[in-house]
């Protein structure tokens, strides 16, 4: 038995694993191709910019493992599109989440501050999908342990609605109504080979 | 906590319960929770919130016993410790009765040292909660080897094909017995180097080579561990003096100065300052020493919240209760 061996899903689930996605893809629908992708991200980056004042401040702080990647590469764009870099981390929730002792056990990811931390920083945290909104509700424990931000915002590429919390993003790469039935994969290149959002049946599983 | 059938638990008894991929689990948990730790402005995680570790200690230990603490409370769980002197155990309970107790407090990790070697072993057929060896006897003392093996890797880069040298009193010692387990299973190439009289009965069948020539070891090691010498157990004389036993098997700063560049000297503690290892080497650029201590707390986190955290342990080995 290992961590990477047990089943995730259910609303707040993802985020701790990368794993490819298998099961027949033709039962999945893209909601968001490649292209499509690119674009959103290159939205969300100017929304942070206009939301920011130009983005003084700001760190990206990804909620691995997908997160992480997509914090980097919103950052890039921020970064291309304003001229400066953006100080970007990774913020791992999985010693923070509500549901440890109801599911198998689960591996870390990395929690990794940018230099000058988070102290009076406006902090972005950003994953890939919101669902029940517990992952950010871990999130923010996690992060009020690391220090003090002036202001915390939430950036997502999809949301998925079916929130379980009084919690909402700020930055919304596209709404995506779904049943519970459904599920939602987020893929991107650096850890599925490729970029996209299919939403699939509930048994299309990620491996 | 149980699992099929509720009639089994799983627990860190011994090093060589862990396969390859459940020992480098604890490492890089570890290392996770070194990160999160010094970014970390509390100091603390709420993980095992409402969960009970009983650290049971029925023979002297001030390090072992206080790094377990550190670990448990600083993953937010609820620390019960008992001393042998002044708990029951020294009116005469058994360990079963000692066992079932705990088990109707709800014990849900319990760690115990004992100077019988099996007792962990003996413990874990009667309670619910996870046992973890915090050493036994002359047997075993798993997550000290788990902790070494975090320095190693944390100095060196890597486990895989280093060639570790571990010297000294290997008959009295749980520390070489879990370091020669999990290094093997980890790919490391152990020699264990002592005089034969302080070498176990059957350590030819241990996955490791043996030798009484320090001087021939020394330049080909990338680590040496040094053993303690435990006057302390000895009813008999093993060696001659602690000046002979110094000069044939201390690491003095002579010896020290054939090791590679990147050599790395390890010590478990407490040590015999001039006995097996001179203060020079102990408190030089090469020693762990400091590291080890500081480790141990993480690596115990690690354990801790692996055979706590979660519905199901992820590591150790099952025992089936009756």
């Amino acid at each position: 038995m290992t961590a990477a061996q047990s089943r995730d899903d259910g609303p707040g689930a993802r985020g701790a694993r990368a794993r490819p996605v298998t099961g027949d893809p033709s039962a999945a629908r893209p909601v968001l191709p490649p292209e499509q992708l690119a674009r959103v991200v290159d939205r969300m980056a100017h929304e942070v910019l206009e939301k920011t004042g130009g983005g003084d401040g700001v760190v990206l702080l990804g909620i691995p493992t997908r997160g992480t990647v997509l914090a980097q590469r919103l950052a890039a764009r921020i970064e291309a599109f304003a001229g400066a870099p953006v100080p970007t981390g990774s913020l791992d929730i999985t010693l923070y989440r509500d549901d440890l002792r109801l599911r198998g056990p689960r591996a870390l990811g990395a929690t990794d501050l940018p230099p000058g931390g988070v102290d009076d920083r406006h902090v972005v945290l950003v994953d890939d999908v919101l669902f029940s909104g517990r992952s950010v509700r871990a999130a923010l424990d996690a992060l009020g342990d690391l220090g003090r931000p002036r202001v915390v915002q939430l950036a997502v590429l999809v949301d998925r609605g079916h929130r379980e919390l009084p919690i909402r993003a700020d930055y919304v790469g596209r709404n995506v109504p779904t049943s519970l039935q459904e599920t939602i994969h987020v893929m991107l290149a650096e850890t599925d080979g490729r970029d996209g959002v299919l939403l699939g049946p509930a048994d299309l599983e990620r491996a | 906590m149980s699992g099929a059938g509720g009639s089994t638990s799983r627990h860190l008894l011994s090093a060589g319960d862990l396969s390859r991929d459940e020992a480098l689990l604890v490492l890089d948990t570890a290392a996770e929770l070194e990160q999160v730790l010094a970014s970390s402005t509390v100091g603390k995680l709420p993980t095992l919130r409402g969960r009970t570790v009983v650290n049971l200690f029925f023979e002297d230990s001030t390090r072992t016993k206080t790094s377990f603490e550190l670990a448990a409370k600083r993953l937010s769980a609820d620390v019960i410790s008992f001393a042998a002197k002044g708990s029951s155990v020294s009116k005469g309970e058994s360990l079963k009765d000692t066992a079932l107790t705990l088990e109707a407090m709800g014990a849900d990790g319990i760690v115990i040292r004992h100077s019988w070697s099996g007792a962990p072993v003996n413990l874990a057929h009667h309670v619910r909660g996870a046992v973890v060896n915090a050493g036994d006897g002359t047997h075993e003392h798993p997550t000290q080897a788990l902790l070494d093996a975090y320095t190693v890797r944390q100095r060196l880069g890597r486990l895989e094909g280093l060639r570790v040298t571990i010297v000294g009193d290997v008959l009295h010692s749980r520390v070489a017995r879990s370091n020669v387990l999990l290094l093997h299973t980890l790919g490391a190439e152990v020699t264990l180097v002592a005089p034969p009289t302080l070498l176990p009965v059957g350590v030819e069948t241990w996955p490791c080579a043996v030798s009484y020539d320090l001087d021939a070891v020394l330049p080909k090691s990338d680590v040496v561990m040094m053993l303690r010498v435990q006057r302390e157990r000895m009813g008999v004389s093993y060696f001659p003096s602690s000046r002979e036993y110094s000069r044939r098997y201390g690491l003095d700063v002579r010896r020290a100065a054939v090791l590679g560049d990147d050599a790395i000297v390890m010590h478990p503690g407490p040590m015999n300052r001039g006995i097996e290892i001179a203060p020079e080497v102990a408190d030089g650029p090469r020693s762990t020493i400091v590291s080890q201590v500081a480790n141990g707390v993480t690596v115990r986190m690690a354990v801790l919240y692996l055979l706590l955290g979660s519905a199901e342990p992820a590591i150790g080995v099952e025992v089936t209760r009756g």
